[in-house]
C-alpha cells in the first residue's frame, strides 16, 4: 500500500522533474552563452572604450580616433527604417489581423510576400537598394538608400509580429467595444492597439535589432563614408558596416572593432529600455484611463 | 495626443534635414571613388587629406571590390575606380594609375616547424597532391588549405604565379577578405594560406601567432617587395573612364605624390619609388 | 475576427477610411516583394537566357569562370545548416520562453528576457567574428579543419535564438489567464499544464516565430561566410566545410562580372523560391490549423 503510493508520487514527482531540470538546463546554457560572448567582448574591447572614442572622428581607417560621425549615421539611418517601416507594417499588420479574414486571397498573398521577404537574404536586399533607392530613385550612396532599404528588411518582423500581437487580444474586447458603439479606428486606438503593446513593442525591439545589426545591405546603399553627415543625401558608415571593415579588412582594427561592437550593444540597450518604458507608461496609461 | 506630437517633431526634424540637404549639395565640389576593399581604406584616408588641402572639395569613397571600381568608371557612375590588381587585356580602354604597390606572402601558424615551401610544394599542397605536413618536414599533421573566393584579385594572381586553375584547387576552407584569412591561419595550427604581406608582418608583430614564408628563396617582406625581388606583388591602381581632367587629376597626381606616402605605409602598401 | 464578417455593428466613415489606407500600405508591402522577384530576374537574365536551366543544379562544380555552375551543394548546405540550426534554437528558444513565463523568479525572467532582447540585436559580424575567433579555433584543434558544416550551424543557432524565445515568450503571455487557472483548479502539474495547455495555446505564435527564424536563419550572409568554410562541396559529416547560397553571393558579388554576376544572382533567384516555397508550406500548414 505504502509502496503503491509512493509509486504513484514518483510518477508525478519524476516527469515534473526532469522538465524543470531540462527548462533550467536551457536557461543557463542560453545565459551562459551570451554572457560568455558579451564577457569577451567586455574584456577586449573595454580597454578601448572612452568619451573621446565616441565624440572624436575616426583615424588612419579606423584603428585609431572614434566613432562619432559613425554613431549618428547609424541612429540617422535607423531613424529612417524606423519611420518608413513602423507606420507602413502597422498598417498591413491591422489590415491583416481586423479586417481582413483568415480566407481572403488579398491577405493571404500579403502574407505570403511577408513570409518570403523575411527571407530574402539581407545582401539581396542591398543590391536590390543599390539598384532600386540607389541608382533608380536617384538617391545615391544615402543616408536615406539605406534606411529604406533597412524599412524594407525589417517590414516582415514588424507585421507578422504586430499581427500575432493583435490577433492574441480576446475577442470579446471587440465586442466590448462594438457594444458601447467604437468605431473600429476607436476600438483600436483604445482598446486593442494598447492591450497589444507589449507585443507591439517586442516586435520594434527585433525590428531595430535587425537593422541595427545589419552589415551587407547596408555596404551597397548607405555606403562606406566615414565623414559626419550633414543630410539624410550623404552616404554614412554605420557601425556594423564599421565593424565588418575594422576586423576584416583592417590590419591592426580588432580593439576599436571590438570597443565599437559594445557601442553598439550599449546602444541597443539604451533604446529597448526606452521603447519598454515608452510601452508601459504611455500605452498603459491610455487603457486605463480612457 | 504625444504620439502625435512626437511625429510632428519627427516630420519637422526631417524637413529641415532635406533642406539643409540641399544647400550643402551646392556649395561643395564632389569627387566619388567606388571600387576594391583593399584599397577603400587607403583612398578614404588619402581623401581626406586632400580635402584638408582643398576646402569646399569632397571626397566620398565606397568600398566594394575591383570589379565594381571598373563598372563603376566605366558607366560614370564613379569620377575614379579603385582596382587592386593590374588591368586585364579586356579593361585597357580605362586609363589606369598606380598608387601603392602590395604582396602576396604565404602564411603558416608560427607553431609549424616548416621553414620553407618550394613553389613545387606549394601547388602540390593547393592541388592536393600533398595532404599532410609531414611530406615537407612538418608534423604528421593534416594541411588545411586556405583559398580565396572567386574573383578576387589576390587569388588571381597566385593561380597566375603558380599557372593554377581555380577548379583545381582542393581547398578546406575558402575566404573574402584579407584579415580572415590572418584569421583563420591565426586559429588554426594546420593551416597555409596567402594573404597581403605588409598586414601579415604587422599582424606578427603584434604577437599573432603566423609565420610568413619565403617564395623561389625570397623572404616575404615589405623590403622585398618594395626593391622588386619579390616574385608575387601587384599594383593598386586607380583608373579612370578618360584622361582625368580637372578635380579628378588633380587627386590622381595628387595621390601619386610622395606627400602621401606616410598614408600608403600606414595601410601596410608600398609606396612607389620616389 | 469577429468583425472580418460584413455585418458590422458600427459602420463609419473614419473606419472606411482606415481600412483603405491599411490596403495601401499593405499593397505596397507585397509590392516591393514583386519588385525584388522582378530585379532579380533581371538581373539574372544574360546568364538563364545562354545556360540550360537544369545545370544550375546539376553541374559538376561551381567555378563560374570556367563555365560551371553547380548550385546544388550550396542548395544542400543551406538547407542542413539551416535545418540544424532551427532544431537547436526551436528546442532552446522554447525552453527559454517557458523559463520567462512559468520557471525564474520574476526578477530573473526580466532580467533574461533583456539579455535575450539584447542578443536580437547584436549584429552578425559580430557573432561571425566570435564565431571565428573562439568557435573555429575550438574545433579544429578537436577535428580540423574547424570552419565546417557545424559551426555555421552554431553561430546560426545563436543568431536565430533571440527570435524565436521572444517570439514564442509573447505568444506564452497571449496565453489567456483563465486557461492557467482553470489549469491549475483541475489540479494538473506544472509541467501538465505547459504540455497540456500553454504551449498548444500559444503554438501559433511560437510557429510563426520559428518561421521568422527559418527565413532569417536561410538568409543569415556574413556569420555564416566567416565560420563555414565556403567549400563547394556536399558535406560528408559535421566537419566539413560547406558553402551557402548567401555567402557565395556575399563573396563573389563585390568580385563579379558578366555571366559570373548574374550567376550569383541565380544564387538569389534559387534562395528566394526556397523561402516563397517554406512560405507556401507554412501557409497550408497554417491553413489546416485554422480549420483544425
Amino acid at each position: 500500500m505504502a509502496e503503491a503510493e509512493s509509486l504513484a508520487v514518483t510518477r508525478r514527482w519524476l516527469p515534473e522533474a526532469l522538465m524543470t531540470l531540462a527548462v533550467w538546463g536551457s536557461a543557463l546554457l542560453v545565459a551562459g552563452i551570451f554572457l560568455w560572448l558579451l564577457g569577451d567582448l567586455l574584456w577586449r574591447g573595454a580597454g578601448h572604450l572612452s568619451w573621446s572614442f565616441l565624440f572624436s572622428s575616426p583615424l588612419n581607417a579606423g584603428r585609431a580616433g572614434g566613432i562619432a560621425p559613425i554613431l549618428v549615421s547609424t541612429l540617422l539611418i535607423l531613424g529612417v527604417a524606423v519611420a518608413a517601416a513602423v507606420p507602413l507594417g502597422l498598417a498591413t499588420a491591422v489590415l491583416l489581423a481586423e479586417f481582413l479574414s483568415s480566407h481572403s486571397r488579398f491577405g493571404r498573398l500579403v502574407g505570403l510576400s511577408l513570409d518570403v521577404l523575411a527571407g530574402v537574404p539581407s545582401i539581396v536586399f542591398g543590391l536590390f537598394g543599390n539598384a532600386f533607392f540607389s541608382i533608380f530613385l536617384g538617391l545615391g550612396f544615402s543616408i536615406l538608400s539605406g534606411g529604406l532599404t533597412l524599412a524594407c528588411m525589417v517590414l516582415p518582423i514588424l507585421v507578422r509580429t504586430a499581427e500575432a500581437a493583435l490577433r492574441a487580444v480576446p475577442d470579446d474586447w471587440r465586442l466590448a467595444g462594438a457594444a458601447l458603439g467604437l468605431s473600429r479606428t476607436a476600438a483600436l486606438r483604445h482598446i486593442l492597439l494598447p492591450a497589444a503593446s507589449s507585443g507591439l513593442v517586442a516586435g520594434l525591439l527585433l525590428g531595430v535589432g535587425r537593422a541595427m545589426a545589419e552589415t551587407a545591405a547596408l555596404i551597397f546603399t548607405s555606403g562606406y563614408v566615414d565623414r559626419m553627415p550633414s543630410s539624410l543625401f550623404d552616404s554614412g558608415r554605420a557601425l556594423s558596416v564599421h565593424i565588418y571593415d575594422l576586423s576584416m579588412n583592417v590590419a591592426g582594427g580588432d580593439g576599436n572593432a571590438y570597443a565599437s561592437a559594445l557601442v553598439l550593444i550599449g546602444l541597443l540597450i539604451l533604446i529597448n529600455g526606452t521603447s519598454l518604458w515608452l510601452a508601459e507608461h504611455w500605452l498603459n496609461r491610455r487603457i486605463l484611463t480612457p | 495626443m504625444r504620439l502625435k506630437a512626437l511625429t510632428t517633431t519627427l516630420c519637422g526634424i526631417l524637413i529641415l534635414m532635406l533642406l539643409t540637404a540641399s544647400v550643402a549639395l551646392a556649395v561643395e565640389q564632389k569627387l566619388v571613388l567606388t571600387g576594391s576593399s583593399t584599397l577603400a581604406p587607403l583612398a578614404t584616408e588619402i581623401g581626406k587629406r586632400f580635402e584638408r588641402q582643398n576646402p569646399g572639395v569632397r571626397v566620398d569613397v565606397q568600398s566594394g571590390g575591383s570589379s565594381r571600381g571598373i563598372t563603376d568608371a566605366r558607366s560614370g557612375l564613379a569620377d575614379i575606380g579603385l582596382v587592386s590588381r593590374a588591368l586585364k587585356e579586356e579593361e585597357k580602354d580605362l586609363k589606369s594609375f598606380t598608387v601603392a604597390r602590395d604582396g602576396i606572402g604565404m602564411i603558416v601558424h608560427k607553431s609549424n616547424p616548416v621553414r620553407e615551401l618550394s613553389d613545387r610544394q606549394i601547388i602540390d599542397i593547393y592541388t592536393g597532391k600533398i595532404t599532410n605536413w609531414r611530406a615537407v618536414g612538418g608534423p604528421d599533421q593534416p594541411i588545411t588549405v586556405v583559398n580565396k573566393a572567386e574573383g578576387r584579385s589576390t587569388l588571381e594572381l597566385f593561380l597566375h604565379h603558380f599557372r593554377l586553375k581555380n577548379s583545381d584547387i582542393k581547398a578546406q576552407v575558402v575566404i573574402g577578405e584579407n584579415q580572415q584569412g590572418i584569421k583563420t591561419v591565426a586559429g588554426n595550427r594546420n593551416a597555409i594560406g596567402y594573404v597581403s604581406i605588409g598586414t601579415a608582418e604587422y599582424e606578427a608583430s603584434q604577437g599573432v601567432p603566423i609565420k610568413l614564408l619565403p617564395m623561389a628563396g625570397v623572404a616575404a617582406s615589405v623590403e622585398n617587395v618594395r626593391n622588386g625581388s619579390f616574385p608575387l606583388a601587384r599594383p593598386l591602381n586607380l583608373v579612370t573612364k578618360a584622361e582625368p581632367q580637372g578635380l579628378a587629376r588633380r587627386f590622381i597626381d595628387f595621390s601619386r605624390s610622395e606627400s602621401v606616402h606616410d598614408l600608403v605605409e600606414a595601410q601596410y602598401f608600398v609606396p612607389l619609388a620616389r | 475576427m469577429i468583425w472580418s464578417k460584413r455585418s458590422t455593428s458600427s459602420p463609419s466613415r473614419a473606419d472606411a477610411r482606415l481600412a483603405g489606407l491599411c490596403s495601401a500600405a499593405a499593397g505596397l508591402v507585397a509590392a516591393i516583394l514583386l519588385l525584388i522577384v522582378l530585379f532579380l530576374l533581371h538581373e539574372s537574365r544574360p546568364v538563364l537566357q545562354r545556360v540550360e536551366w537544369l545545370r544550375f543544379l546539376t553541374d559538376a562544380s561551381w567555378h563560374p569562370a570556367e563555365g560551371l555552375f553547380g548550385l546544388a551543394p550550396m542548395l544542400w548546405a543551406t538547407l542542413v545548416s539551416s535545418a540544424g540550426a532551427l532544431l537547436l534554437a526551436g528546442t532552446l528558444g522554447v525552453a527559454s520562453a517557458l523559463f520567462c513565463r512559468f520557471y525564474a523568479p520574476p526578477s530573473a525572467s526580466r532580467w533574461f528576457r533583456r539579455l535575450v532582447a539584447l542578443l536580437a540585436g547584436i549584429p552578425s559580424v559580430v557573432f561571425g567574428f566570435w564565431g571565428l575567433t573562439v568557435l573555429v579555433p575550438i574545433i579544429a584543434s578537436w577535428r580540423p579543419p574547424g570552419a565546417s558544416l557545424l559551426t555555421g550551424i552554431l553561430v546560426l543557432t545563436l543568431m536565430i535564438l533571440p527570435t524565436v524565445a521572444l517570439i514564442a515568450d509573447a505568444a506564452l503571455a497571449a496565453v489567456p489567464e483563465i486557461y492557467l487557472r482553470g489549469a491549475a483548479a483541475l489540479g494538473m502539474s506544472r509541467s501538465g499544464t505547459i504540455l497540456g495547455v500553454a504551449l498548444p495555446a500559444a503554438k501559433g505564435g511560437i510557429i510563426a516565430g520559428i518561421l521568422l527564424a527559418a527565413g532569417r536563419a536561410l538568409g543569415e550572409t556574413m556569420a555564416v561566410l566567416m565560420v563555414s568554410g565556403n567549400v563547394v562541396q556536399m558535406p560528408h559529416s559535421l566537419f566539413d566545410p560547406v558553402r551557402t547560397l548567401t555567402a557565395n553571393i556575399a563573396l563573389e558579388m563585390a568580385y563579379a562580372t558578366g555571366e559570373h554576376r548574374a550567376a550569383l544572382f541565380v544564387s538569389g533567384l534559387v534562395l528566394t523560391g526556397l523561402v516563397i516555397l517554406l512560405a507556401m508550406v507554412a501557409a497550408r500548414f497554417g491553413e489546416v490549423r485554422h480549420h483544425g
